[in-house]
C-alpha cells in the first residue's frame, strides 16, 4: 500500500488485511514489551493543519511502538499564506527525510494533493481531511464491531449482515464518509439517519439508505448505532433550530437507548457532547465500545503505518 | 513586412475557397486573386479563415495582477488563440470603475497592438456591490465603454440590479451579469451534486445561479433593458434563458469553451486546474448548453480567461484560485465541443465567436464576414492539426490551463490583426513589430 | 523439474526422531515449549508436541505455540510488504521455559535471528533450541540447528518445496530447479 487516503480505494481483501494485522498490533499491545523494532529508522511526520490531540496522540503511539521517530508538525497559525504553506512544509518535510507522513487537514483533499504533487516521495495517512475522509477512524470503528461480535475468531472474517445505523451530521462527517464506504465494502447494512439539512443532496451513489427518522431506525434493531458528533456552529447556520429540539429528534436519549436489545453496540468517535447527541448513560454502558474505539486505535494505525512503510516503493 | 497579405486557397466559413487580400485598412479582394504584386503570400491551402474572433471575457489582470497577466502577454494569448478584440474585465486593481481607469486599459492595448482592448467597466464602486460606479464616464470616455460587469461578483441586490439596468439605457450599454446568489454559494467549492458530496467539497448549487438569471430577466422585461448572463454552466440556466427569450426579453447568453467540453468528474483527484467558477458540472448540463449555443439560445462563446500564477494553483483545492486561462485553445475546444459533433459548422463558429459578440459590446470594425471592404480581421485555423494541447501553445504569462495533455482536434495557425498578422506559422509575431504595425494602421484608420 | 527427497515415511520418521533428540537433551517433557515459525513451521511443532506427548504419556505433554518474527525481519522494504501471522503463545509464556523453535528449512539463518529478537520481546527463556525439517546449507549468520531432520545440500538457484497435509494436502518435501523464481526459504 502505498498511501491510506480513502477507505472507498479499499478492496475487501486490503480492509481484511489491515485489520488482521491489527489484531497482531493489539496482541503486541497486551504484552510486557509493547514495542516492535520493525520501523527501526523510519522517520513518521504528524503534520496537524487541524488541532486534535486525540488523533496525533494515537498517531504518535503507534509509530512510537513500532519504533519509528516521530516529529510532530503542527502547522496551525503558521504566518505563510494558506496555499504556499502545504507545498513548502511538504518541502521541508522531504528534507528532514520524512518516509511517513500524516496528515491532518481542514480542506477535503489534501492529503490527496500531497500524495500526487510530486513534492514529496513518503507514504501519505490521511488522518482527517476537512468533510472528505477520515480512514483510519472508519477501519478502528469496523475493527471494534469485528472484535465486539466475533472475538477471538475475529480473524478472516469481514462484517457480512452487520446492520449499522449512524446518526448526525452527515453532511460534515469524514467519519460518516469513511464509514460508509469501508462498512459497505465489509458487506454491512448501512443506514444513514440525519436531520434533512445534514446530509449531502445526492446520495444516490451511497452504499447506504438514508432516512430522517431516528426510532424508525432504532425499531430495526441495529446491531450498531453509532452517534456523530453535532457542532454547536451548525445551529448558527440554520441547519437546525436549536440543541434541544436535536437531542429530542436525533439524539440518543435514555428512552431510546433503553429500548435497543443489550447487545447493541453503541458507537461515537469522539469527542461527545453528552446530553445532546449521547445521553451519559448511553455513553457510559456496558453496550459502548467508546473506550475500545480509542484503544483499537492506536493498533489499527500500527497496522496502517506497517503497510505503508514496509514492502519496497517500487510495490504499489 | 509588406503591408499586403495575399492568402491564398483559404476554405471560408461557408465552406468557399478564396484567396483573400489584405491592403492597408481593408480587405482588398476575396476571390481568385493573381495579380497581387509586393504581397506577402500566406499559404492557407486545408486552412478556414474565420472573421478575428471575438473574446467578450477576457481577464487581463492590469493593472494590479502582473504577475498573473498583462495587456501586453493577454493580447499575445488571445492572437494566438485567434482572437482579434478582447474585452478586458473590471476586477483590476484599482478596480476599473472610473474613466481613468478604462481609458489606461485601452490605451494600453492601443500601444501593444496584439488585438483591441475594450475594456468592461465595474457595475458599482470597487466591485463591492453598494452604489452604482460611473457608467456614464466610462461610456462617455476614449475608452467608449458598452459594457458592464462586476464580474467575480454578482450584483445581488435586485435593488441595485435594476437601476443599473436601467442606467445603462442612456448609452445603449448592457450589464453583464456573473449570476451567482452569494448566500447560496458560501464557501462553495465544486458543483453541488453525488460528487461533492462523496468528495466533501462544499457544494455550488444550480439553483444559486438560475435563481438569479430568473430574477434578472424579469429585471430586464420590467424595466424594459439589455442584459447579458456571463458563463451559464447549468442546463436549468438554459431553460430561464430560453423562457426569456420566448417572452421577447432583450437578454443574450454566453458559454465558455471549458463548459462545453469539461464535466465534474475532473475533480476526483482534487487538482487545482479544474477549479473554476461557475464551477465544471454534470454531463448532462454539458450536453444541454452545447445544444443552447446550437439553437441560439445561447448566443455567444466568451473564454473568461482567469490568468493565476503557478502558485495560486499550488496547493489543496480549497485554497487554490478560480479560473482557467482560455484565449489559446477556445477555438480548437469549440472545434472539438459543438463542431466535431455535428452541432455546428464553421459559419455558426464565426457568429456565435465573433459576429454576435461584437454586437452584443457594440464594438465597431470587429465580427465582420470576410468580403472586400469589411475590416482586416481575421484567423486562420488548421481543422486537421489535431495534437496534445501543450505548454507551447501558451503565449501568455500563465499556464493554469485544464487542457494540457488533451488532445484537440485543430490549431490556430495565423491571426491578422488591423491587417497586419498577430501570429503566424504557429508564432506570436514579435513584439516591436507588431507594435509599428499597429501605429502604422491606427494612423490608417485614424487619418 | 521437481525431485522428491522426502516421502512422508521420512518426514514422520525425521519427527520421531527429532522428538525423541528432544526428550533426551532436555532430560524428559518437563517445561517445554514448541513453538513453530509460520506457516509450516507451526504444523512441525504441533506434530512434534503430539509425537512426545505419545513418547510419553505419563508426563505433563509440552506445549506447542506459534512465534512469528514478521515485524522483527531484516528485510522488511526489500521485498514486497509481508502479511504477518498470529503469534501464539501456551498460557504460561516462555519465563523459565526450554523453547524449541521449529522451521521447516533453514537456509540463511536470517529467520531464525528474527525469531531470537521476537523472542526475547516474549519474555526470558531458560534456553532456546532449534529444530528444523531440512537445512539446506548456505548460513549468512552463526546459526546452527540442534535437531535436524535431513541435511540437504543444495544449489541457492534450487527451490526446497516443503509439502505438508494440513495446508498442502499431502507431506512431502521436494527440489525445484526454478532458476527462474526466488530460491528457498529465506
Amino acid at each position: 500500500m502505498r498511501h491510506l487516503l480513502s477507505t472507498r480505494e479499499l478492496s475487501r481483501e486490503q480492509a481484511v488485511e489491515l485489520l488482521d494485522i491489527a489484531e497482531d498490533m493489539a496482541a503486541v499491545q497486551e504484552r510486557e514489551v509493547k514495542k516492535l523494532p520493525t520501523l527501526r529508522g523510519k522517520t513518521v511526520v504528524n503534520l496537524f493543519f487541524e488541532d486534535s490531540t486525540r488523533t496525533r496522540i494515537s498517531f504518535e503511539a503507534a509509530a512510537k511502538r513500532l519504533s519509528a521517530d516521530v516529529i510532530n508538525f503542527s502547522a496551525k497559525g503558521s504566518s505563510v499564506s494558506k496555499g504556499e504553506s502545504l507545498k513548502d512544509t511538504a518541502q521541508t518535510l522531504q528534507a528532514m527525510g520524512a518516509d511517513g507522513v500524516v496528515i491532518r487537514h481542514h480542506a477535503s483533499g489534501a492529503p490527496y494533493t500531497l500524495a500526487t504533487s510530486g513534492w514529496i516521495d513518503a507514504g501519505v495517512v490521511n488522518a482527517g481531511d476537512g468533510t472528505h475522509e477520515h480512514p483510519t477512524q472508519a477501519l478502528l470503528d469496523a475493527f471494534t464491531m469485528r472484535r465486539r461480535l466475533h472475538g477471538a475468531a475475529s480473524r478472516g472474517r469481514a462484517l457480512d449482515g452487520v446492520h449499522v445505523v449512524i446518526v448526525g451530521d452527515v453532511l460534515h462527517s469524514r467519519v460518516a464518509r469513511s464509514n460508509v464506504w469501508l462498512l459497505a465494502t465489509l458487506g454491512a447494512e448501512v443506514e444513514l439517519v440525519a436531520p434533512p439539512t445534514l446530509v449531502p443532496v445526492d446520495t444516490s451513489s451511497w452504499p447506504a439508505r438514508v432516512g430522517y427518522d431516528l426510532d424508525a431506525a432504532l425499531a430495526g434493531t441495529p446491531d450498531v448505532v453509532m452517534m456523530l458528533r453535532i457542532q454547536a456552529e451548525r445551529m448558527h447556520a440554520a441547519f437546525f433550530p436549536n440543541s434541544r429540539e436535536y437531542a429530542r429528534t436525533w439524539g440518543l436519549d435514555d428512552a431510546r437507548f433503553d429500548a435497543l436489545p443489550p447487545s447493541t453496540m453503541v458507537m461515537h468517535p469522539g469527542p461527545m457532547n453528552r446530553g445532546l447527541e449521547i445521553a451519559a448513560r448511553a455513553a457510559d454502558s456496558q453496550q459502548s465500545t467508546v473506550r475500545e474505539q480509542v484503544a483499537n486505535g492506536v493498533s489499527v494505525r500500527m497496522a496502517a503505518l506497517y503497510l505503508l512503510m514496509s514492502g519496497d516503493r517500487g510495490d504499489a | 513586412m509588406s503591408e499586403r497579405f495575399l492568402i491564398t486557397g483559404a476554405t471560408l466559413a461557408s465552406g468557399e475557397r478564396a484567396d483573400i487580400l489584405l491592403d492597408g485598412g481593408v480587405i482588398a479582394g476575396v476571390g481568385s486573386i493573381a495579380d497581387a504584386s509586393g504581397a506577402t503570400v500566406v499559404d492557407a491551402d486545408g486552412l478556414i479563415a474565420l472573421p478575428g474572433l471575438v473574446d467578450l471575457h477576457t481577464h487581463l489582470r492590469e493593472p494590479g495582477y502582473e504577475q498573473s497577466e498583462t495587456v501586453l502577454t493577454g493580447t499575445q494569448a488571445a492572437a494566438a488563440g485567434g482572437f482579434t478584440a478582447v474585452f478586458a474585465m473590471a476586477n483590476t486593481f484599482p478596480v476599473a470603475d472610473t474613466a481613468g481607469v478604462v481609458e489606461q486599459e485601452a490605451s494600453l492595448g492601443r500601444a501593444a497592438g496584439y488585438a483591441t482592448v475594450q475594456p468592461i467597466g465595474a457595475v458599482t464602486v470597487g466591485l463591492k456591490g453598494e452604489q452604482l460606479a460611473e457608467l456614464g464616464a466610462m461610456a462617455r470616455s476614449r475608452a467608449n465603454v458598452r459594457v458592464f460587469s462586476d464580474d467575480g461578483f454578482c450584483v445581488s441586490d435586485p435593488l441595485l440590479m435594476r437601476r443599473a439596468l436601467e442606467y445603462v439605457k442612456a448609452f445603449d450599454g448592457v450589464i453583464a451579469q456573473h449570476a451567482q446568489e452569494p448566500r447560496l454559494t458560501e464557501g462553495a467549492q465544486m458543483n453541488e451534486g453525488a460528487l461533492s458530496g462523496e468528495l466533501g467539497l462544499t457544494g455550488w448549487p444550480a439553483v444559486a445561479e438560475e435563481s438569479i438569471i430568473a430574477r434578472d430577466v424579469l429585471l430586464a422585461e420590467h424595466v424594459g433593458s439589455r442584459l447579458h448572463v456571463c458563463h451559464v454552466s447549468t442546463a436549468g440556466s438554459v431553460e430561464v434563458i430560453r423562457w426569456a427569450k420566448a417572452r421577447g426579453i432583450d437578454v443574450t447568453a454566453e458559454v465558455t469553451p471549458h463548459h462545453l467540453l469539461l464535466t465534474e468528474d475532473l475533480i476526483a483527484g482534487y487538482d487545482p486546474r479544474f477549479k473554476v467558477n461557475p464551477p465544471l458540472r454534470r454531463a448532462e448540463d454539458v450536453e444541454a448548453l452545447r445544444a443552447a449555443l446550437a439553437d441560439g439560445t445561447i448566443d455567444i462563446v466568451a473564454t473568461d480567461h482567469a490568468p493565476h500564477p503557478v502558485e495560486a494553483k499550488e496547493s489543496e483545492w480549497q485554497a487554490a484560485a478560480n479560473g482557467m486561462v482560455g484565449l489559446e485553445s477556445a477555438l480548437a475546444v469549440v472545434h472539438a465541443a459543438v463542431v466535431e459533433t455535428g452541432l455546428m459548422n464553421w459559419a455558426d463558429v464565426a457568429r456565435v465567436m465573433s459576429s454576435t459578440p461584437a454586437r452584443i459590446g457594440r464594438l465597431h470594425g470587429h465580427g465582420e464576414a470576410i468580403e472586400v471592404g469589411a475590416a482586416p480581421e481575421l484567423t486562420l485555423y488548421d481543422p486537421a492539426a489535431a495534437s496534445e494541447f501543450d505548454l507551447d501553445r501558451l503565449a501568455g504569462r500563465s499556464t493554469n490551463s485544464p487542457y494540457l495533455g488533451r488532445r484537440l482536434p485543430g490549431r490556430v495557425v495565423a491571426t491578422f490583426h488591423g491587417g497586419y498578422p498577430t501570429f503566424l506559422d504557429g508564432a506570436v509575431r514579435p513584439r516591436d513589430e507588431v507594435a509599428r504595425n499597429a501605429t502604422s494602421a491606427q494612423g490608417v484608420v485614424h487619418g | 523439474m521437481a525431485r522428491a527427497v522426502l516421502s512422508q515415511a521420512d518426514i514422520s520418521r525425521a519427527l520421531t526422531r527429532i522428538s525423541h533428540e528432544i526428550l533426551e537433551s532436555n532430560r524428559g517433557s518437563s517445561d517445554l515449549v514448541i513453538l513453530g515459525i509460520p506457516t509450516r513451521g507451526v504444523i512441525l511443532a504441533r506434530r512434534i508436541a503430539e509425537t512426545i506427548a505419545r513418547i510419553e504419556p505419563d508426563a505433563a505433554p509440552p506445549q506447542a505455540g506459534a512465534l512469528d518474527v514478521t515485524m522483527y525481519r531484516d528485510d522488511l522494504t526489500r521485498t514486497r510488504t509481508r502479511t504477518p501471522q498470529p503469534t501464539e503463545l501456551p498460557p504460561g509464556g516462555i519465563d523459565g521455559k526450554t523453547v524449541v523453535l521449529v522451521d521447516d528449512v533453514l537456509y540463511s539463518g536470517r529467520t531464525i535471528r528474527a525469531a531470537f529478537d521476537a523472542l526475547s520481546d516474549l519474555g526470558r527463556a531458560r534456553a532456546v533450541r532449534l529444530a528444523v525439517l531440512v537445512d539446506r546449507g548456505h548460513r549468512e549468520f552463526p546459526i546452527r540447528a540442534d535437531f535436524v531432520g535431513k541435511n540437504l545440500p543444495s544449489s541457492t538457484r534450487e527451490r526446497i518445496n516443503v509439502r505438508l497435509t494440513e495446508i498442502d494436502g499431502d507431506d512431502g518435501v521436494a527440489i525445484d530447479d526454478t532458476a527462474a523464481t526466488e530460491g528457498g526459504e529465506a
